[in-house]
């Protein structure tokens, strides 16, 4: 056998002669592939779904009552604090509970978004780096996740209100000496439906920007994990409101009193209203609304600049 | 059409320290004078001005050293890294196999794997579910499809992902190391299943050390150096001149005329 000279006839070429030329800049930095990313993750409904779902059922796999234990949890920790709380403000409990119940449940979705988004990349790392596809997928998939959790949660509510119908059906006052006197329960409780789908596409873009900001600095999730409690004890939800009307007097609402920037000037405080007030037939503000309306636009505006600029580096950050 | 296009591109990782990776270093970096994340972060260059076109009915093996930017091109070629300077374009629908047991949830079942990667590559759950059993068949795995993935095997691993990837009809199908783990009697079948997956469907593109590997699926060939494409051809060529002897001379009379070659490469074709 004679070692022969390498002459291949048979070569197929990698290149072929049709190729297109070169478009002239980079393609990747446009606000029309951050839309892209968003419609086509929008379009994967089947597989966030999916895995949404997946990852309750994954958490309770070997558990014997499974994702009942989400349910469990909210309502010892809402008896717990709505009990705790009505006492050491001295307030009905009849309309205290139910309170502290509403607004623990929108509380926990709220806490899961901000934890769990700025993590959304981090902690699919191998899904990022393994198989091409939309980053939104993942944010819709902790989102669809936090949602099914407030859903478990809502049998809760449920219950609490079939036991405290009576004190809520009728007008009522949060608390003795309370200017506002609340409607009572009616159908103004559909609100609540609008408000969670405004509150939904709120948690998309908080995750999105979080989760992007927070896979390049990884100081961002420490951060705000250990900031989250103190802005629980600053929201009015184990508090009300009016409360910081009592110790001014009871005199004005609003106004000069600068107590109640407390809550008015944080965000929160406006999220939880939205979907509170209607679960407890309190009045509701349209302020809130504007307020929520005005951070959605402004949220969602800040997450597209940082899809346009940062969405294709999130694979090489990870 | 299905096609991929890379044109001129780059792929540089930024390597953030545990240091440099906050915001504190990027602010004082700042009043330091010298702005930069850019300037300071350390770089490693993967890939340089990678020229690639590939069109229907490419059959491309990936060679190189270790470190050589086989994986990273593929990713790159997969559209899960866009080039940070240059351009690409992949036209056609992606399935790509890298490492096998990352990218797939060790605690749930074959069967949900089956599910979430077939809905992760674009497919609905009724396009799986009817594709369970044409994948169960092929992998033979059986009752094990419900155990949880992490009691499996290496090689019942690459089975599955495998039965995964040629059941769907992707249009462009890339496969990185690691397919080797497979016995001789499964890749028999899957040789079988794949080629005719690569006639029917577009681009396959294969990373592999294994000269019979490559031999089986390519026709051409790129061979990787240090981020770059060193050359680029027919396999048996780069082949000959990245291993420095022509590795088809030694294979058996049999395999050769499977994978339509000649015995030699000179003119009378070898016998």
């Amino acid at each position: 056998m004679t070692p022969s000279p390498v002459v291949s006839s048979l070569v197929q070429p990698t290149s072929t002669v049709e190729r297109p030329p070169a478009p002239l800049a980079p393609n990747s930095r446009t606000f029309a592939r951050a839309f892209g990313d968003v419609r086509d993750g929008w379009r994967q409904r089947e597989l966030w779904g999916h895995l949404g779902w997946q990852d309750i059922k994954q958490r309770y796999r070997r558990s014997v009552i499974g994702p009942l234990w989400i349910t469990i949890s909210m309502g010892t920790t809402a008896l717990a604090l709505g009990l705790l709380y009505s006492q050491l403000f001295n307030q009905e409990l009849g309309t205290f509970l139910p309170y502290v119940t509403a607004g623990f449940i929108i509380w926990n979705f709220i806490l899961g978004v901000v934890t769990e988004g700025t993590e959304v990349f981090i902690a699919n790392e191998g899904l990022i780096k393994h198989l091409p596809a939309p980053i939104t997928v993942h944010v819709l998939r902790m989102v669809w996740r936090q949602v099914l959790f407030l859903v478990h949660n809502m049998a809760v509510y449920v219950v609490v209100i079939a036991i405290f119908f009576p004190a809520l059906v009728g007008e009522y006052r949060m608390y003795e000496g309370d200017p506002i006197m609340q409607p009572g329960l009616s159908w103004a409780v559909l609100m609540v439906i609008p408000a969670f789908v405004l509150i939904v596409v709120n948690a998309v873009w908080v995750a999105l920007l979080f989760g992007i900001i927070s896979t390049r600095f990884r100081d961002i999730p420490p951060v705000i994990s250990s900031f989250i409690n103190l802005v629980f004890f600053m929201t009015p939800i184990v508090w009300h409101v009016g409360v910081l009307n009592k110790v001014t007097g009871g005199e004005g609402d609003g106004g000069g009193d600068w107590r109640m920037l407390i809550a008015e000037l944080n965000p929160i405080y406006h999220y939880v209203e939205i979907f509170r007030a209607p679960l407890l037939g309190h009045v509701q503000d349209w302020h809130h609304w504007v307020v929520v309306g005005g951070f959605t636009v402004v949220g969602w505006a800040l997450a597209l600049i940082a899809m346009r600029n940062y969405r294709a580096r999130v694979s090489y950050w990870v | 059409m299905v096609s991929i296009d890379v044109w001129n591109a780059s792929v540089d990782f930024p390597i953030f320290d545990a240091k440099s990776r906050s915001l504190k270093k990027l602010a004082l970096g700042k009043v330091g004078g010298k702005i930069g994340s850019e300037g300071r972060v350390p770089i490693i260059e993967a890939l340089h001005d990678i020229n690639i076109s590939l069109r229907h009915g490419d059959r491309v093996g990936l060679v190189g050293h270790n470190g050589a930017g086989k994986s990273t091109l593929l990713r790159l070629l997969a559209g899960i890294y866009e080039p940070t300077r240059g351009s690409s374009r992949v036209v056609g629908k992606v399935a790509p196999v890298f490492d096998l047991g990352v990218g797939m949830d060790p605690e749930i079942s074959g069967y949900e794997n089956i599910m979430i990667r077939g809905l992760f590559l674009g497919m609905s759950r009724k396009e799986m579910e009817k594709r369970v059993d044409d994948i169960t068949e092929f992998t033979e795995l059986g009752d094990y499809l419900q155990m949880p993935l992490r009691t499996y095997s290496t090689g019942m691993r690459v089975r599955l992902a495998l039965g995964i990837v040629t059941s769907i009809d992707p249009e462009i199908l890339i496969l990185d190391e690691g397919i080797g783990a497979v016995d001789a009697a499964f890749m028999a079948k899957a040789r079988d299943r794949m080629n005719d997956l690569v006639k029917r469907s577009g681009i396959l593109v294969f990373a592999n050390h294994s000269d019979d590997f490559l031999a089986e699926f390519c026709t051409t060939a790129i061979w990787m150096d240090e981020g770059k494409v060193k050359m680029q051809g027919s396999l048996r060529e780069v082949l000959t001149s990245y291993k420095g002897r022509d590795p088809f001379q030694n294979m058996s009379p049999e395999t050769l005329e499977r994978i339509g070659q000649p015995r030699v490469l000179s003119g009378n074709g070898g016998e």
